[in-house]
């Protein structure tokens, strides 16, 4: 287990030192928040009946998916573990006396908290202050924010679990791109992070729910708004451990086939 | 000891004429070419021998090496490395080995070489009296005081491939390969790896392997010689064996690959 959180560390520790990256990144989500409120309130003020969440709950919904968006995002990608496998150089990992699956994993978790963690609070800092409706609410209670972490942390192992199925499928393709960008507009779209999933019509909505991607960013981000509660929650973060299961399990699989199968490029 | 027989490797390799026209027709219909790595190589070599691997480019060296660092899966024969199979046993082979690619880096490139080894310690678990001692003597052999403390990036590529050797053997591998080690360095870099090697199978008799295209390498490290090319095995023997009279290294090399036409 060491071994796994040193290279957490190692990882963690690198990822805080690209300060400029972090400003440029609060930046940009911040605008970017902004302009997702200004587009939901136009909608929203042409018809506050056909809203399915409150404006409360889509601005703090959009607040804390701006802040965490390096927990949730599936195309904030490895280049390195991908420039590894195409250049050859996996070929010292394999040399490791450890599991690459679970060296990985480690990584893309310090990866993603890194990047959050130098970004989160400026953002969730002025967000607090924005007015109601448009800032970032408080949770209804400390019991909703405690479930919210414990989503939240699920939220981002199923996105790491996933990613890892991407580069467990880069060992068997000649160059990673065109999956990458298959997998991540896709993503993208069924894991609400472009509309939240309560925006999408009933029966397309049922479906997506059960889709592993809605148990990346939708349960963390519904819950802490208070938009789901209750058994319908318990329900959501159930599936998120039902899928950080499967894509897990998957990833394993696919890695040891990798390790057999993989060619190592290169001289 | 280590222990290679009939070992065979194949790759398929996806090949076409140059042009637009064939690239669209190759979309629908690829032809394939199999090219035989290895093909039945056989070879034993005891603990603390030093063995040099030499080939024209593209011979087989790297998939050898490959094989023998249980990253690659032959496709026949068996290969036996103090009683492991490499592949099979991989997380436990690998303990006991240390690899150098010399075309490859292993350190992380933004922060100081000191976290790499550090990581490294941890992966391996090496006890810390184990670990500190180590890291103390190869800081000394390979005067690396100064570097450990820079992040990667900015050392040269002589500098970079001494803190390569040294992550290679921070767990104290009983073998260690090296996929020339040596390329690209200049005359100074390349004097300290060799002595470097020298002292390391002297004073801990670890097995090296080594493969290189720089004779003078070899002139240097080792007693025995490992021919191989087009995926053969060609010839086993002294360096004594093979040298004519006054001819350098170089030229007798050179001469070598012309009578095997490889």
């Amino acid at each position: 287990m060491k071994k796994y959180f040193s290279f957490f560390r190692l990882r963690f520790v690198m990822g805080l030192q690209y300060r400029a990256a972090a400003w440029a990144g609060v930046v940009t989500q911040f605008v970017w928040g902004v302009m997702e409120i200004l587009m939901f309130r136009a909608f929203y003020e042409a018809d506050p009946q056909a809203f399915p969440m409150s404006m409360e709950a889509t601005a703090s919904y959009i607040w804390m998916q701006q802040a965490f968006l390096a927990f949730f995002m599936v195309w904030f990608m490895e280049n390195e573990i991908f420039d590894a496998i195409r250049s050859g150089n996996v070929a010292y990992e394999l040399c490791r006396p450890i599991r690459i699956y679970h060296m990985w994993f480690a990584r893309s978790l310090a990866n993603r908290t890194s990047r959050a963690v130098l970004r989160c609070f400026p953002i969730l800092g002025i967000a607090v202050f924005l007015p109601r409706p448009y800032g970032l609410c408080a949770p209804p209670g400390w019991r909703v924010f405690l479930l919210y972490l414990v989503s939240m942390a699920l939220g981002l192992l199923v996105v790491a679990a996933f990613c890892m199925l991407i580069y467990g499928l880069t060992f068997f393709t000649v160059s990673p791109d065109g999956l990458r960008i298959l997998f991540s507009s896709a993503v993208d779209f069924f894991a609400g992070a472009v509309i939240p999933i309560p925006f999408f019509p009933g029966k397309l909505r049922a479906l997506m729910e059960l889709l592993p991607f809605a148990a990346m960013q939708n349960v963390p981000l519904r819950v802490y708004s208070g938009d789901l509660a209750g058994e319908a929650a318990a329900r959501a973060i159930g599936l998120q451990v039902f899928w950080l299961a499967v894509l897990a399990a998957a990833g394993e699989w696919l890695f040891w086939l990798g390790e057999r199968k993989a060619l190592i490029q290169g001289g | 000891m280590i222990t290679m027989e009939h070992v065979c490797k194949s790759y398929r390799i996806a090949k076409r004429n140059a042009g637009f026209r064939e690239a669209c027709r190759a979309l629908f219909h690829r032809e394939y070419e199999v090219i035989h790595a290895l093909e039945d190589v056989s070879f034993t070599i005891s603990d603390g021998e030093m063995v040099g691997y030499i080939g024209p480019n593209g011979a087989g060296k790297s998939s050898t090496i490959k094989i023998l660092s249980g990253i690659l899966t032959p496709d026949s024969g068996s290969c036996l490395i103090d009683g492991r199979v490499p592949w099979k046993d991989r997380i436990r082979h690998v303990r006991e080995i240390g690899v150098v690619f010399g075309q490859r880096s292993q350190l992380w490139w933004d922060v100081p070489v000191i976290d790499s080894f550090e990581l490294l310690k941890d992966i391996y678990t090496i006890p810390d009296r184990v670990y500190r001692s180590n890291l103390e003597e190869l800081t000394e052999l390979l005067n690396l005081e100064e570097l450990l403390r820079t992040p990667a990036r900015q050392l040269s590529l002589g500098q970079r491939m001494r803190c390569e050797i040294a992550a290679s053997l921070l767990h104290g591998p009983k073998i260690l390969f090296l996929d020339e080690p040596t390329i690209g360095l200049d005359a100074v870099s390349k004097l300290a790896v060799r002595d470097f090697i020298l002292r390391q199978n002297a004073l801990h008799h670890t097995t090296v392997i080594l493969t290189t295209h720089d004779m003078q390498d070899i002139e240097a490290l080792t007693k025995r010689i490992i021919l191989i090319g087009k995926g053969r095995i060609l010839m086993d023997g002294t360096l004594e064996e093979i040298k004519r009279g006054g001819a350098s290294m170089d030229e007798t090399v050179a001469g070598l690959y012309r009578a095997y036409e490889i």
